[in-house]
């Protein structure tokens, strides 16, 4: 194995991960979306929850296959470049991922078809049905991949046998120390980032007065969520940290740019990480606050990195940033929710024009949060790709050549830098055509399209549904 | 193995090896139509084409990543062989699947590029089923190890075995393609993927017959599997079906009433050279090195998986065949799916 076909490996990694995480950030939250107009509509039977849920679904359909599309390539990966990883781990890991990979293509195949296509096929509660059960099975896909990964953060439930892991209490691999903080943190952030993202588009059409009544329903319905959502993801956030300090301290102490352990430790709003010196550079602290964020008094010890050997250190300049642009992402959500009901109790709300340019360019904080902290807590794992037991240079191919993983990455780097824009632009242009009351959705990874032919005009007739 | 523990490694074998049957069968003719999408004399016939697989495709695929994970999970030793010792084959195909997938849909929205997304597409499907029979090919002739890992370079899997296999599986994939869109079209397009069907049997049998003399003489060990009496009792039917059944194709061919026969030969011959394969390597997962049982997972994995599979699995065949049903029929240019 070369240096370099390990670094590269790992960059190549981030790299197909950072593009796939985006559709699944974004897919979990939409699906629930869904889910909640299909129930509204059924229940109430207003027009605009049908219209509204149309035109999420093609949105939905487009990012879903190219999450679909896109995820296909993650395991082979573990494969190609990670083999020794895959031997050492798959007796407990595989069949989370398996899992997984059968769930979502038993819900998908079983509900997706009829979500998208079947509203005029199957009886108004099947398909009510249906978008819960999407709904359900991106959370079910959320479970299984958060489960594996909490365990190389926390692993358990295990033995260690000549190096490889073998499987003692399934209950315990799956429910790990920071699986459940993990799986709160990530399904509240994708619904954060899918509130968003429906705001923007909710203010994107309210500054060029098209589709009133549907925007105001949308930025009303994401701003509400908002409201309960920020805040506890406040809370879980520091749940989760405080897990992270019990189980994972050397990545705490990098996160905070901690190098001695001491008690009354300062929070450092800024600085520049030195490593190789082991101290911050042009710090901005605030005295004991450290201490009590961390461990909620401000006397509490906070482990530094020098209770490590170097060799157990993770980069920690990398970690520090991340965190702290997630966290001030935060604190911009949090301005942005107080905002809109400062102008809510004026009755501006729809109307402010700042402010909707303002939720205009809020729409991917949610994203920009959700690799931020990814990188924070993936970067802060490193030097282990199993926490504490197994190293990721022992995780790594041993017959790759920087060369060959050179080579690989740049494969990825410009097919993935077609793909996305060609759909982000195919997305943006749905937006702009607007919710119109068409319910035909547009399906790109099993390449039902809108109108199949789209030469012959009678295709197109027939593919319409007439309002009810 | 504790006497307690029943063992799982048969049942595994079996999931496993359906499993990757149906990838090959299903995503191989609808990868075989996209090769055959590059030839197709105009436009409406390129419509037509894609439209016979646009709604199933993603269902085919979709067998990919299940055969990847079951191989993970029930023989994690093969995969982490496997998988860096086809490296390139592994990602060229990864990326063409990519590529060809998006087309579906591409093709259709970003008028401006249709000629590049066709191309996307067809381009897509032949490199996805050459590196597919490049990784065939590298499996058969098997791999360098040491210990429980692939121990040579990246660029071993490129031998002129493996290029061969490559292109056979091309026209493979081809044959399988064409009879399935012989079986979806009327008319014209069906005499023209009768002709190109044609071509591909060739292809094929050059190509089987190729392999059948060539893997014996290299490797002793499959020569003494098919060889040695009485093995060569049981066996010897597999290539007289073989020829049966490219006479049969052959002749369904010529025939203008014959709709369903060629792509039911060619599944048949599939499955020959299927377990032409299965029966040349058994019991071994990793060629001349570890069996199945050498390479499986302990068998706590392979039961907690066992048990949600056994489930799952079924609803989702049932389901499968259910859509094919749905779509069942021949496809035409005035009638769009719903």
């Amino acid at each position: 194995m070369s240096p370099s076909a390990l670094i590269l490996s790992r960059l190549q990694f981030a790299w197909v991960i950072a593009w796939h995480i985006l559709l699944p950030a974004f897919t979990i939250g939409l699906a629930s979306y869904i889910a909640v107009l299909e129930v509204l509509f059924f229940w109430r039977r207003e027009k605009i929850y049908l219209t509204v849920s149309s035109f999420w679904t093609k949105i939905f359909a487009v990012s879903f296959g190219m999450g679909v599309v896109s995820g296909i390539v993650m395991p082979f990966l573990f494969g190609t470049n990670w083999s020794r990883f895959s031997d050492a781990t798959a007796n407990v890991l595989a069949p989370l991922f398996a899992y997984e990979g059968l769930m979502a293509f038993f819900l998908e195949a079983a509900f997706l078809g009829v979500l998208l296509f079947g509203r005029k096929l199957v009886p108004a509660w099947a398909h009510v049905l249906a978008a819960l059960m999407v709904a359900g099975g991106t959370l079910l896909s959320a479970f299984w991949i958060l489960a594996a990964n909490s365990w190389m953060q926390t692993p358990a439930g295990f033995e260690l046998v000549n190096g490889r892991f073998f499987p003692k209490d399934w209950l315990q691999i799956i429910f790990n120390p920071s699986f459940p903080y993990r799986l709160a943190h990530m399904v509240v952030a994708s619904y954060i980032t899918t509130a968003l993202v429906v705001l923007g588009v909710a203010a994107f059409y309210l500054r060029r007065n098209r589709f009133l009544s549907e925007s105001r329903l949308m930025m009303s319905m994401a701003l509400g969520l908002l409201t309960i959502l920020v805040p506890l993801q406040v809370l879980i956030g520091d749940l989760h940290g405080r897990n992270t300090l019990e189980y994972q301290p050397a990545k705490l102490a990098a996160i905070e740019a901690r190098w001695t352990t001491a008690s009354h430790v300062p929070l450092t709003l800024f600085a520049l990480p030195d490593r190789q010196a082991a101290k911050n550079r042009y710090a901005l602290d605030v005295p004991d606050l450290g201490s009590l964020i961390l461990t909620h008094d401000r006397n509490g010890t906070v482990r530094g990195l020098e209770d490590w050997p170097r060799s157990e250190w993770p980069p920690v300049a990398l970690p520090f940033f991340t965190f702290r642009i997630m966290v001030g992402i935060a604190v911009l959500m949090l301005i942005l929710v107080v905002a809109s009901w400062w102008l809510r109790a004026r009755g501006r709300l729809y109307t402010a024009r700042g402010f909707l340019r303002l939720c205009e360019l809020a729409s991917p904080l949610g994203f920009l949060a959700v690799l931020a902290g990814w990188i924070t807590t993936e970067v802060g794992r490193q030097p282990w790709t199993v926490y504490g037991l197994l190293r990721t240079a022992d995780s790594v191919s041993p017959s790759l050549t920087g060369t060959d993983v050179a080579l690989s990455l740049a494969g990825y780097a410009v097919v993935y830098l077609i793909i996305y824009p060609v759909g982000i632009r195919h997305m943006y242009r749905t937006v702009q055509r607007g919710p119109s009351g068409e319910t035909q959705p547009e399906l790109i990874e099993s390449g039902l399209s809108e109108r199949p032919i789209q030469a012959l005009p009678s295709a197109t007739a027939t593919d319409r549904e007439t309002p009810p | 193995m504790s006497a307690l523990i029943p063992d799982f490694v048969p049942l595994w074998t079996l999931i496993l090896v359906l499993g990757i049957f149906f990838y090959v069968l299903l995503d191989g003719f609808d990868l075989g139509v996209g090769i055959l999408y590059g030839f197709a004399p105009d436009a409406a016939s390129r419509g037509l084409l894609m439209n016979s697989i646009a709604p199933i495709w993603d269902g085919n695929e979709t067998w990919l990543v299940l055969g990847g994970l079951a191989l993970l999970a029930a023989f994690p030793l093969a995969f982490s062989i496997l998988l860096p010792a086809v490296y390139f084959p592994v990602l060229v195909m990864l990326l063409a699947l990519v590529f060809r997938g998006v087309a579906f849909e591409f093709r259709y929205k970003d008028v401006p590029h249709r000629t590049f997304w066709d191309h996307a597409f067809s381009y897509g499907s032949a490199l996805a089923t050459f590196s597919q029979g490049i990784v065939i090919g590298a499996y058969i002739q098997g791999f360098k190890i040491e210990g429980r890992q692939f121990a040579g370079s990246s660029l071993d899997c490129f031998t002129p075995f493996s290029l061969f296999t490559g292109v056979a599986l091309l026209f493979g994939y081809g044959l399988l393609g064409a009879g399935w869109i012989i079986l979806k079209t009327e008319g014209s397009l069906q005499e023209w993927a009768r002709r190109q069907a044609r071509r591909c049997l060739i292809g094929v049998l050059i190509a089987i017959g190729i392999v059948s003399v060539w893997t014996p003489l290299a490797d002793p060990d499959i020569a003494h599997r098919w060889f040695a009496w009485p093995r060569i009792a049981f066996f010897s039917p597999v290539p007289l079906v073989t020829l049966l059944l490219a006479i049969w194709e052959w002749r369904s061919l010529g025939k203008s009433s014959a709709h369903a026969a060629p792509f039911l030969a060619a599944v048949g011959l599939f499955v020959l050279s299927y377990s032409g394969i299965a029966i040349s390597l058994w019991p071994m997962i990793v060629p001349h090195r570890f069996t199945l049982w050498q390479a499986a997972s302990s068998p706590g994995t392979q039961l907690f998986l066992l048990t949600g599979t056994l489930f799952l699995l079924p609803v989702i065949l049932m389901y499968t065949s259910w859509s094919y049903w749905v779509f069942r029929g021949k496809v035409r240019a005035d009638i769009g799916y719903h």
